[in-house]
């Protein structure tokens, strides 16, 4: 074959392998929004599910999920950011530092199932917490600090050195420069890293069908009281949440209008992850003009 | 005199800062590092409960072909802890995936970095972005409800199988696969394009005999992190694989993988149960085989780096 023809034809085989995958996403987004978005209402997103009869809704799971992000953000933030503080600002290469590193490289491969299974393990039978929103917060945050800590550090990095060497010049010692110049600096692309891991654990169900649990029992929402266990708030209470509400109620198969349910759950969750794809740059933009005043 | 040598002499409030500020973030560091060991240690060592306090066998456990530990085999008398339908088809599942999201990704990559320079990757990046955002149980939706019929509809039988979830784990790996592919393709030198051209070759001939030989190492992590992702991945297979632990015959009949049936029996088993135990041995068996797939990856980037 002459070496053009197989050019010509090269270029469009990767022509129509690159719109194929393009349109495996559009295809699966307008599958999931079409089927789901004639479902939303706001008696869907508000009431609570029903197991063997038609018209519940996913208030209390869609409360739960976010809950369960809040709090499994607010647990690893801070040691994501102290490790990556570690690792891209104190640590000089050395043995101790790439074992460190290789650990958390395989955490992040880990299989969720298995972080959940250990969340499972540790606190839902060692420490009796039983399924509940503490277990799942926590089997999160094993599943997020990996991720979470290697943005924040690849953020932290992007700052070039001369602010560093600027601070030191200024008579600051190294904890005061990532204080005040590293961390003001890299705030907008942590936030974008935060977000969108946010998304991911928003998504996600293998790490708590055995942590949070799979029940999701009436909340009475004019108790904030955090140790009443009817109290949205509490941290001991079983929580199922919107990703794994769908896995239940599509693996059972018992629910009447299941695949009603399930096609506006699946719409929800998506919409939810969009939002906080497509926000996380935007946010970060919106904060680097705001701290930069540019 | 002396309240200054004092005054120079003590540590300041500065240096006390750094040092509790160095303490508080290796203080992070160690934490993650030792749940990691936990989690190893914890998962192994009721992994191998099986095999100490049970006595069953390790080659009885991998090479195994009967799985359904309740009940007693009549034949051998023991019960039926056979795992090899599980990890032939978690291999099988993870493999075929990445056979099929291989040419797929390269592809996708090779468009986005070579062949429609800027508007290309303009459009595939969120693309691929998005994809990898989609959360699992929502694939797990549209096999059930997509691929599980359509399988049903051309081969027959429920639908449910090795091929469907081959099918739901090609699209989830397929972003994987890309974006370190992208990543590994604009690493390779500018000027290795530009000699290729400049000896007279088409745009196909230094893609192939140039970029994508200097990229090889690369991309070929790319593929074993998309392997990695494909085995632990839980839900998604689990909705669309048919939950039947036999050994697979055929790509479109029911069968099992690890994780489906670690994501179904857990909670139907009591905690120090030979049952139990045996589910946890598949747990480890994941385990050792994420940390197989790092030290792959580890060790094609060596190799990848001696040339």
């Amino acid at each position: 074959m002459n070496a053009k023809t197989a050019d010509k034809i090269a270029t469009g085989v990767i022509y129509a392998i690159a719109s194929s995958v393009a349109l495996i996403l559009v295809a699966m987004l307008a599958f999931i929004l079409v089927r789901g978005l004639p479902h939303l209402s706001w008696h869907f997103l508000t009431a609570s599910a029903r197991s063997f009869e038609a018209g519940g809704g996913i208030g209390i799971q869609l409360f739960n999920s976010f809950y369960l992000l809040v709090l499994a953000m607010l647990i690893s933030f801070p040691i994501a950011l102290g490790a990556a503080i570690y690792l891209n600002e104190y640590a000089k290469p050395s043995l101790f530092i790439s074992i460190i590193r290789t650990a958390i490289e395989v955490m992040s491969s880990l299989p969720s199932v298995v972080v959940g299974l250990f969340g499972f393990l540790i606190f839902v039978v060692k420490f009796h917490l039983g399924f509940s929103i503490l277990s799942g917060a926590i089997a999160l945050t094993f599943f997020n600090l990996p991720i979470l800590t290697s943005s924040i550090e690849s953020s932290l990095s992007q700052i070039p050195n001369l602010q560093r060497e600027a601070g030191a010049a200024l008579g600051l010692s190294r904890f005061e420069t990532v204080i005040h110049i590293i961390l003001p600096a890299s705030v907008p692309s942590i936030v974008t890293g935060v977000v969108i891991s946010a998304g991911r654990v928003f998504g996600e169900a293998a790490a708590l069908i055995y942590t949070a649990g799979q029940s999701a029992p009436t909340l009475d929402f004019g108790d904030w009281n955090p140790f009443n266990l009817a109290s949205p708030l509490s941290p001991f209470r079983p929580a199922e949440t919107l990703a794994v509400h769908i896995w239940k109620i599509n693996s059972e198969g018992i629910m009447p209008d299941l695949s009603a349910v399930s096609a506006g759950a699946s719409a929800v969750l998506i919409i939810v992850v969009l939002l906080f794809n497509f926000s996380a740059r935007r946010l970060g933009m919106m904060l680097y003009k705001k701290l930069t005043k540019s | 005199m002396d309240l200054i040598t004092e005054k120079i002499k003590k540590t300041s409030l500065s240096t006390k800062q750094d040092r509790f500020g160095k303490l508080i973030s290796i203080t992070a560091l160690i934490l993650i590092a030792s749940v990691v060991v936990l989690i190893f240690g914890f998962v192994i060592s009721r992994g191998l409960a099986t095999f100490t306090t049970n006595k069953v066998s390790l080659g009885h456990f991998l090479f195994g072909t009967d799985w359904n530990p309740s009940v007693v085999n009549k034949k051998t008398g023991q019960p039926g802890v056979g795992a090899l339908p599980l990890i032939v088809g978690s291999m099988a599942v993870t493999f075929l995936a990445a056979l099929v999201a291989t040419p797929f990704a390269i592809g996708t990559a090779v468009f986005m970095t070579e062949v429609a320079n800027k508007r290309g990757a303009k459009i595939m990046q969120p693309v691929i972005e998005l994809l990898v955002g989609i959360p699992s149980v929502v694939y797990g939706v549209i096999g059930l409800t997509v691929v599980v019929p359509t399988v049903r509809a051309i081969f027959g039988g429920t639908g449910l199988g090795i091929l469907s979830g081959t099918i739901v784990l090609f699209v989830m790996i397929l972003p994987t696969i890309t974006s370190m592919t992208v990543d590994t393709l604009k690493g390779v030198p500018r000027h290795y394009r530009e000699s290729a051209l400049a000896i007279g070759a088409t745009r196909w001939q230094m893609i192939q005999k140039v970029i994508l030989r200097a990229a090889t190492p690369g991309i070929l992590t790319a593929i074993v992190f998309g392997m990695a992702r494909a085995f632990g991945e839980a839900l998604a297979v689990q909705m669309v694989i048919g939950n039947a632990a036999n050994m697979p015959n055929s790509l479109v009949s029911a069968s099992a993988t690890l994780t489906s049936v670690l994501t179904m029996g857990i909670g139907n088993t009591v905690m120090g149960s030979l049952q139990n135990n045996v589910l946890w041995s598949l747990a480890m068996i994941l385990l050792l085989m994420s940390l197989v797939f790092n030290i792959l990856i580890r060790f094609i980037g060596r190799k990848g780096e001696l040339k």
